[in-house]
């Protein structure tokens, strides 16, 4: 499939702002399955992008905005090819072992009600990938993901169940606190999924989760949607929560975002883009 | 428990040598004198204005450490040791954090488990693979030493994170000077004066790029800080700038400082901040205290941040049960200071070992610090050993036993007079590009209660001054 994409950011700051300095994670990697055919970052602001590598191996960008400015308006652009791999995730930049996800965070901690929902599947304890596929129907079942936008501030693994619904971030803090607890290495996946073809709407960025199986690899689990990624999936950033791949981080005020993920060989629309609040 | 070394007064009642002149004027001059000497040296603190803040007390503002007049004595001999096994212990400190951020050598030899360092909550994932200037990444170490007989030092804990109290040190030391010129014309005791030029030396020497004057400063959280005094000592005596995270910005992958003429460009950061707190586009999104964007300054290689990012992987308690190894392991060499044999209650046999010997063992939580959330055995009643048992038994990876040590005992003057109090020894190794440089001594601290064990001030303890014999 080939995926057009357009993620448009507004950060807003407090009027008369100087020297703000901003990270954004907006471009992706090609991998096994994921073509990158172009792809452009452009800012309304007159600055020096800096490229960067994280320790988990997405490539960012820092930059300074010089000011004074009250906003700052990152726009990524492009197009991928993907390939459906049946949700396995080979041919990554990877710079940890797979322990290393099994790492918890403040928002992937695990308190007795995550613990007794990643304890209550019925899997065989040798076979890793059934494990896997039935914590995704439980957290399926036991989160209800909320409508409109899929990003948002997103809530613990903890407030999420407590909750009862999320936002699709919130849900893959469930499943990595829940697998990581089961002793599964599992990590936060941010990036875009395009409608299926005949499908309305104008896709979204979204996150969701990968879990490490053995002998297999990565293998990737969107808990919101109850599936593994399929080739409307474009993997933009890898962390261990959503605070890790978060799209853009500055000290400013609220953000807004306006995201198109379409099918590139269906004839062009006008893009009424989708919007979502961040902060 | 068993009898505790006294470091002055040998178990036959004759005089350590390096006491004997200490001890005689000890016993020619009055008390009244000593306690009117006392009063002074506790008038300058309060003048001076060394307090020290006390967490989750209600006056916690301005309390003063207790001062003991009579220092603390180490022969020539007894430092060079000491000093050697301090450099050792450094070096592998250092060697081991660089491995664990690169190539993890030490976990693919499986000398040190992988989830120590990947479940370490001081871990920082952000600094895998980065760079530091020099290859250095623990610069000002407190290293705890503690001593049981004549020949046995004891490393009793690391901090490679921030340590603090060398501004105890050079003041215990300026207010002997001033109180008891005599005994220093009776002794020939090391300076320790020239602290403040080492550690500039050191810092400029950590500049990311050379040059003969790199811009250093001290980055401070602020005056609610516990140790604010010493950011502010330290500051003075090294003539840099001490600045708060709102004095700094970041552009293009460059920190500068607000100056009143203009920003001006930073080489050296000595931070005294957490790295939870450093940089809100990296690390906690709520810190005010740190400075935006100045991680991707850092990973540029732009500035120099002292300690580096990430140490604290080094100096957990857990981690130091592993430090003989560690010493091996990149050194080849013995270690020169040893461990107190420590056990590790996140492993099944040694926790079963703890939980049956609870009333004789010293807990101490992994990542605690400041004598907080451990239990003496010894010194502890049944109800707060059996509390302690179902702490331990809830979270045991985040506990380490250790046997009772008799901590040495050092003349010391309390209400009845003189009398023996325990005493440990925190000193500190600057690591710089060119050379390591350890100031002899370093702070000794002293439980003034008789028999008490907890040296740390915020249990209370007081602090002499150490001398180390020149001759």
């Amino acid at each position: 499939m080939r995926i057009r994409i357009r993620h448009e950011i507004t950060q807003r700051f407090e009027p008369g702002t100087r020297n703000m300095a901003v990270t954004v994670r907006l471009t992706p990697r090609a991998h096994e399955g994921q073509f990158i055919l172009r792809w452009a970052l452009d800012l309304n602001s007159d600055c020096r992008l800096h490229p960067q590598e994280d320790a988990f191996g997405n490539l960012c960008h820092t930059f300074s905005v010089d000011g004074p400015a009250d906003q700052l308006t990152v726009c990524a652009e492009g197009e991928i090819e993907t390939q459906d791999t049946t949700g396995i995730v080979r041919g990554t930049v990877e710079r940890f072992p797979p322990s290393l996800f099994l790492r918890q965070t403040d928002l992937t901690e695990v308190d007795p009600a995550v613990a007794a929902l990643a304890d209550a599947i019925e899997a065989p304890k040798d076979d890793p990938l059934a494990q896997l596929h039935a914590l995704m129907v439980k957290v399926h079942e036991s989160v209800e993901e909320q409508e409109g936008p899929t990003l948002g501030d997103p809530l613990s693994a903890a407030e999420a169940v407590k909750a009862g619904t999320a936002c699709a971030g919130s849900i893959a803090h469930v499943f990595t606190a829940a697998a990581r607890h089961l002793g599964l290495p599992a990590r936060h996946i941010s990036g875009y999924v395009a409608p299926e073809t005949g499908e309305e709407g104008e896709g979204e960025a979204r996150h969701w989760a990968e879990a490490h199986v053995p002998k297999i690899g990565w293998v990737s689990f969107d808990a919101g949607r109850n599936i593994c990624g399929t080739e409307n999936y474009v993997r933009l950033a890898v962390g261990l929560d959503a605070v890790g791949v978060q799209a853009l981080r500055s000290t400013g005020l609220d953000v807004e975002e306006r995201i198109s993920a379409l099918d590139g060989r269906a004839p062009q629309k006008l893009a009424q883009a989708q919007s979502q609040g961040q902060n | 428990m068993p009898h505790a070394f006294d470091e002055m007064s040998s178990t036959d009642g004759g005089v350590r040598p390096a006491y004997e002149t200490l001890q005689r004027w000890l016993a020619e001059v009055p008390q009244d004198v000593l306690d009117h000497r006392r009063k002074e040296a506790e008038f300058i603190f309060r003048r001076i204005g060394i307090t020290f803040a006390v967490y989750g007390e209600q006056n916690a503002q301005e309390r003063l450490i207790p001062f003991d007049i009579v220092p603390r004595i180490l022969t020539k001999d007894e430092w060079s040791r000491l000093s050697r096994g301090l450099e050792q212990r450094v070096k592998a400190l250092n060697m081991y954090i660089k491995d664990v951020y690169s190539k993890r050598e030490i976990l693919k030899a499986g000398v040190v488990p992988e989830n120590l360092v990947y479940q370490n909550p001081a871990f920082r994932p952000e600094m895998n693979g980065q760079r530091v200037p020099h290859d250095l990444y623990v610069h000002i170490a407190g290293i705890d030493i503690v001593r049981t007989d004549p020949d046995k030092f004891y490393v009793l804990e690391d901090n490679a994170r921030t340590p603090s109290g060398v501004s105890y040190m050079l003041e215990n030391r300026e207010i002997m000077l001033r109180l008891f010129p005599e005994l220093f014309s009776m002794h020939r005791v090391a300076p320790v004066e020239n602290y403040a030029d080492d550690l500039l030396a050191t810092l400029r020497s950590l500049s990311p790029h050379g040059g003969h004057e790199p811009n250093v400063v001290i980055l401070t959280p602020g005056i609610h800080n516990s140790a604010y005094y010493e950011h502010s000592f330290l500051a003075d005596k090294l003539g840099v700038d001490l600045v708060e995270g709102r004095d700094l910005f970041v552009k293009d992958a460059v920190v500068y400082m607000r100056t009143t003429e203009g920003p001006k460009r930073v080489d050296v950061i000595y931070r005294r901040l957490d790295d939870d707190f450093l940089d809100p586009l990296a690390f906690r999104r709520d810190s005010v205290l740190g400075v935006p964007g100045l991680m991707s300054a850092y990973q540029a290689g732009n500035v120099t941040l002292t300690n580096a990012v990430g140490t604290g992987v080094a100096d957990d308690k857990a981690v130091y049960s592993y430090m003989p190894d560690i010493i091996k392991f990149y050194l080849g060499e013995e270690p020169l200071l040893p461990n107190v044999p420590t056990w590790r209650c996140r492993e099944a046999d040694h926790l079963k070992y703890v939980l049956e010997h609870l009333p004789e063992l010293v807990v101490k939580e992994v990542h605690g610090s400041g004598g907080y959330g451990m239990l003496v055995g010894p010194a502890s009643d049944k109800a707060q050993i059996e509390k302690f048992r179902d702490k331990l038994k809830a979270d045991p990876a985040n506990f380490i036993a250790q046997p009772t040590l008799a901590l040495s005992t050092c003349p010391t003057l309390v209400e009845k007079g003189i009398a023996p109090r325990h005493v440990d020894l925190r000193p500190f190794i600057l690591s710089g590009s060119d050379k390591v440089r350890i100031v002899p001594g370093g702070l000794t601290r002293v439980a003034m209660k008789e028999g008490s064990l907890v040296v740390n001030s915020s249990q209370g303890g007081g602090t002499k001054d150490t001398w180390v014999l020149d001759a």
